[in-house]
């Protein structure tokens, strides 16, 4: 990958982050109500709204104010949390393993099984098992994840007892070592599985998509030609049909992130999916602003990641 | 137009799916638009005991306040349509606009109009919304101002890519010659030309759409004055263990709405654009 390359890309990241830091100010300023009260909660004085309107300088020209907010957001300094009493970056980081558990996990998930799937599909295209996989993964694809997830909590964790319903450990055990690590594995299994489910519909079609394609070109008939046995010929394909499937990892984070979010509400899992409902029950507008500012960022860097991926999978992008 | 028909007839077994598609679309535009009729009771009414698991008066059962579920579903497709029309009239208004003007001007507009565009892609959806309920109050019109402000980036995409290949084609260089301004080529020659492959992807985005307003619905940041399908889930959510009904509706009318949408966009996809068949899958 050339330097030049991977500047050009780097460069197109700040007007994004430029984009997102302006959207959020304009948002927060254009709403009903004084901003104090909004960012320092409804319950102080004048003495206290005071104090929040010198602190966030509320009290300055505008186009001062943009300036503050844009070097606290560079600084990584994203407010105060008031239900919390705690910089909203301290509250945000406190709940992000327990969220970047989940999404790992359930990105692990769909791409390994997706990728089976997909092949296992393009293998038999056209047949029962391949149409049995498309209707599967266009049913996966269309259901919300939260009725996945209740759908689950209620036939595999009520109903058979299997799985835990709720939280990330047994409150009632105090284990620690390897022992908590599975108990932490035993409540993860259904909201990651739940969360992989949406997209492993479409990682399964996009595999499928790119193996039947690859399988058409010409490599693919001369690795035939020379007598390779078609599993040898589908693992030359591979390479090839797999590119678009690094695509959605970064084309669908912000999705990935909207159905943690969901996913966590119906199991009760403590990463930021449960913040952000606490914030919202609390009107905890610092909270939720932090997590705008964090998930687009967050975005934005899968994107950039994504291409600096597949501009080193491809050459062919390099030259674009 | 017979190519049409043709297309439809031969091409082996997908139009299985399209017709699958239509046929839930159109249940749902019809549910939506004679929910009154429909419905066998006003959703908001407290009309048999609490919790009654589904029976022959309540086909659905009723939730913890007594409500007809069947009732709410019916009127939560109401509020569900309205939600994806407008959003989608929306965002198809400012992504045809933005990304006809791009492709036929070309240039440095085109460069300015490419990068807002990524600037819009970008922002999560959903996050956003959470944000303007949770500052403005909750509402279907702000909540169809976000998401129709915020999607409209992939229909300009593809519009401007159709408007790039069709603005160098003859007839469009004869409409030129002719002395037809700008605005008459893109409105007679250009855009006719361009819907079809929009089409796929509004039809696509529209179950995103509905999605995303059941995601909000559940998370408690739906209009209270309207019921929706999120609401319904939301409400679910704290009887898992004794009412399974309330959880197991309102999610499949979620599920069979947006299947349809997508079957009906990839039914679209085959029929209308078979060469930009891999659009709605990224």
């Amino acid at each position: 990958m050339s330097a030049r390359y991977l500047l050009r890309r780097l460069l197109q990241v700040v007007p994004a982050v430029s984009g997102i830091v302006l959207l959020a100010f304009v948002v927060v300023h254009t709403a009903p109500g004084d901003p104090a009260v909004a960012l320092g909660g409804e319950h102080g004085d004048e003495a206290y709204y005071a104090f929040i309107r010198a602190k966030f300088g509320l009290d300055r020209p505008l186009p001062e104010q943009l300036l503050t907010y844009v070097t606290s957001v560079i600084r990584g300094d994203l407010g105060q949390s008031f239900v919390h009493g705690r910089p909203v970056a301290h509250v945000v980081a406190e709940r992000l393993p327990a969220t970047l558990l989940l999404m790992g996990s359930a990105l692990a998930l769909s791409s390994v099984i997706g990728i089976l799937l997909g092949i296992f599909a393009a293998r038999r295209a056209d047949r029962p098992a391949d149409l049995a996989v498309r209707t599967a993964a266009l049913l996966g694809h269309a259901m919300p994840s939260f009725w996945l997830a209740q759908l689950a909590a209620i036939t595999l964790a009520l109903g058979t007892g299997l799985f835990p319903v709720q939280g990330i450990t047994d409150p009632r055990q105090a284990w620690t070592g390897w022992r908590y690590a599975l108990d932490v594995l035993h409540h993860l299994a259904l909201p990651a599985l739940v969360l992989a489910a949406g997209e492993l519909a479409l990682t399964t079609r996009l595999t499928r998509t790119g193996v039947l394609e690859a399988l058409g070109t010409d490599y693919a008939r001369t690795a035939r030609a020379k007598g390779l046995s078609e599993r040898a010929v589908v693992r030359h394909a591979l390479r090839n049909a797999l590119l678009p499937v690094v695509t959605v990892i970064g084309g669908r984070f912000g999705m990935l992130c909207t159905g943690a979010v969901l996913v966590e509400t119906v199991f009760a899992w403590p990463g930021l999916g449960q913040l952000m409902l606490s914030s919202i029950l609390t009107r905890d507008i610092p909270v939720l602003l932090g997590l705008f500012v964090l998930v687009s960022v967050a975005v934005i860097a899968a994107n950039f990641l994504t291409d600096l991926a597949y501009a080193w999978l491809d050459p062919r992008v390099r030259y674009e | 137009m017979p190519g049409w028909t043709l297309a439809f007839v031969t091409s082996d077994t997908r139009w299985v799916g399209g017709a699958v598609g239509f046929g839930l679309t159109l249940v749902l535009v019809m549910v939506a638009v004679f929910a009154g009729a429909i419905a066998p009771v006003d959703p908001f009414a407290s009309v048999a005991p609490p919790l009654s698991s589904p029976s022959r008066a309540h086909a659905l059962g009723t939730d913890d306040l007594g409500r007809d579920l069947l009732a709410g579903i019916v009127y939560g497709a109401r509020t569900s349509l309205l939600v994806v029309l407008s959003v989608t009239l929306l965002a198809s208004g400012i992504g045809v606009t933005l990304g006809a003007v791009a492709g036929y001007r070309g240039g440095s507009t085109d460069d300015v109009l490419m990068r807002l565009t990524e600037l819009v892609q970008v922002v999560p959806r959903f996050f956003l919304a959470v944000l303007i309920i949770a500052l403005f109050g909750p509402g279907l019109d702000r909540l169809v101002l976000v998401l129709g402000l915020t999607s409209w980036p992939a229909i300009a995409r593809v519009v401007r890519a159709e408007t790039l290949s069709l603005a160098r084609r003859e007839f469009v260089e004869a409409a030129q010659a002719l002395g037809a301004p700008a605005a008459r080529v893109l409105a007679r020659h250009v855009l006719p030309n361009a819907l079809p492959a929009a089409v796929v992807v509004v039809s696509v985005n529209a179950g995103t759409v509905i999605l995303m307003e059941a995601g909000l619905g559940f998370i408690g940041l739906g209009d209270p004055h309207a019921i929706s399908w999120g609401y319904l889930a939301n409400n679910a959510q704290r009887f898992l263990r004794v009412a399974w009904w309330l959880a197991l509706f309102p999610g499949a009318a979620i599920a069979l709405a947006v299947l349809g949408l997508n079957l009906l966009g990839d039914g679209l996809n085959d029929l209308l654009a078979p060469r930009a068949r891999r659009l709605t899958e990224s």
